[in-house]
């Protein structure tokens, strides 16, 4: 048997010890940023002030009228999710249509990589265009637009759509460009014109992937319907937001309660619907 | 279910949707009518305007430079955080999992506004919320990747006398450990997004800049710091996007 080498000599060593003292830094670096400091949450007043409203934080709030107008911003809620996403399929979809080079007469009968340099253009602007409204956070798009339409659920609503339809169109884009092209190079060289080429070459291949993801994004547009309220789009958030700045605790619980059954029941949905229709 | 068929399963589901989304329009009164009379669209052209124009005075931009980077942090510490206590979690506390599901369930936003009545203002409220949102999240996930791993180099190491942590480092986790790191890169893409609009409750970062200066009607302002956000999130997605492309 060779000799084991012995301690300090590990060729890997001192690399390691970098690595280690530079994520050291890194973190102290990040700890700093974030003004992390762990004792505020054990300090007297603070820890105090968090007990208080905890201790209030039982029993949830029942009383009738409170549970009434709670189950009314549930469904405006659900409705901003699903009237934004409507919208965003509205500009998505063509947006995709467009995007799809397959679908591009100038490249037929070339090769299919290669359309006019018009519609190349174009579709890089679109693209373009595609990054920026998506990469603009929801809330944000939602805190400039109550600026515009005011308080209440259409700043939400156009939140999502504005959002989201950056989102369809790039997945919608990417799933038929992933889809075999031969159906519609095959139809258009028939002389169908490029939505009949689409309907019947395309859709037919996507179908199950588009349901699935466009079902998908109804779930996470619940989400952020929850969250948009918080700025003044209405909704649950908005009556949190409420309810946190009157410091009532038990109302904050049911609050809390009912954005956990809707995020569970909008899972539940998207389930049962992708399985009947995927 | 075999009493359905599967065609009336689907004419049935399609019916419920579109009653939902005619149900929705009609009770929104979105009135998108009054954005199109000539009121509104001067006033939206005013707006757009000034928002056209970032204010890029050095002094502004220090602030903004220094607001993107709390959010930068504020985003990779917690998604560090979390991926710590998601792999405890993994690690032994399988039994936490309805835990998980309402850290997860509760939104970035409800945590940190929460969380300032404990911290107070400031990014600190704003780390510990994406942490706890995402330790919910990566804590899910990591459970499903080493649940769902084939168990026979698990069973090897114990059945040749290792420890239970023995067993973690060097059969379970060395298997999964693309997985999970692909799963926290793309959390942490989606945190520099939560990180970059949680200010606007009070927990620090650009957030916290954008809607100081929305309510002030300082357009230029909010305008630079929507650009800082837009170049933040493009570049944590490229990065990511970049490690993920040399992981895999």
């Amino acid at each position: 048997m060779t000799a084991l080498p012995s301690r300090g000599t590990d060729p890997a060593g001192p690399g390691r010890l970098l690595a280690v003292i530079l994520t050291g830094l890194l973190v102290w670096a990040l700890l700093r940023l974030t003004e992390f400091h762990l004792a505020v949450l054990f300090d007297p007043t603070s820890a105090d002030a968090m007990r208080g409203f905890l201790a209030g934080f039982l029993p949830p709030a029942l009383a009738p009228a409170f549970l009434l107008e709670v189950l009314r911003q549930t469904w405006l809620t659900v409705a901003m999710a699903t009237c934004g996403l409507v919208l965003a399929l509205a500009l998505g979809v063509p947006a995709a249509l467009v995007l799809t080079r397959v679908l591009s007469l100038s490249a037929l009968g070339q090769s299919l990589q290669r359309a006019s340099p018009a519609g190349r253009g174009g579709r890089a602007l679109l693209r373009l265009l595609l990054v920026f409204l998506r990469s603009v956070p929801e809330l944000v798009w939602a805190l400039l637009l109550v600026r515009v339409v005011g308080l209440g659920p259409a700043a939400g609503v156009f939140a999502i759509a504005i959002t989201y339809s950056g989102m369809l169109a790039k997945v919608y884009a990417e799933m038929f460009e992933a889809a075999d092209p031969g159906p519609v190079v095959a139809l258009l060289r028939q002389g169908s014109g490029r939505l009949q080429a689409f309907a019947f070459g395309l859709l037919p291949q996507c179908a199950d992937e588009l349901i699935s993801y466009t079902v998908y994004r109804w779930e996470c547009g619940v989400r952020t319907s929850v969250v948009l309220g918080f700025v003044g789009a209405g909704g649950l958030g908005q009556m949190m937001d409420q309810s946190l700045k009157m410091m009532q605790a038990n109302e904050v619980t049911t609050l809390l309660l009912m954005f956990v059954l809707l995020v569970g029941l909008a899972d539940l949905i998207s389930h049962g619907l992708r399985r009947v229709w995927a | 279910m075999t009493a359905i068929t599967p065609l009336r399963a689907r004419l049935g589901a399609t019916v419920v949707v579109l009653a939902l989304v005619v149900a929705s329009f009609a009770s929104l009164s979105l009135h998108t009518g009054e954005f199109f009379t000539l009121d509104s669209l001067r006033a939206m052209g005013r707006f757009v305007r000034e928002l056209v124009q970032p204010d890029l005075h050095a002094d502004f931009l220090r602030t903004v430079a220094y607001g993107t980077l709390e959010t930068f942090a504020m985003s990779a510490l917690s998604t560090a955080l979390a991926a710590v206590i998601g792999l405890l979690i993994a690690y032994g506390a399988s039994g936490v999992r309805p835990v998980l599901n309402v850290l997860r369930a509760v939104p970035e936003l409800a945590w940190a506004s929460l969380l300032l009545i404990w911290v107070g203002l400031g990014p600190f409220a704003g780390t510990l919320a994406l942490t706890l949102h995402t330790a919910g999240v990566l804590g899910r996930l990591y459970l499903e990747a080493l649940e769902n791993q084939p168990q026979g180099p698990a069973f090897a190491l114990a059945a040749a006398g290792a420890s239970p942590l023995q067993v973690f480092c060097y059969a379970r986790l060395p298997q999964v450990l693309p997985q999970l790191l692909s799963y926290t890169l793309y959390r942490w893409e989606n945190n520099i997004r939560a990180a970059a609009v949680l200010g606007v409750v009070g927990a620090g970062g650009l957030g916290q800049l954008l809607s100081y200066h929305l309510q002030l009607f300082q357009l230029g302002r909010a305008s630079t710091v929507v650009l800082a956000t837009l170049l933040l999130v493009t570049l944590v997605d490229l990065l990511s996007d970049r490690i993920r492309h040399d992981l895999g």
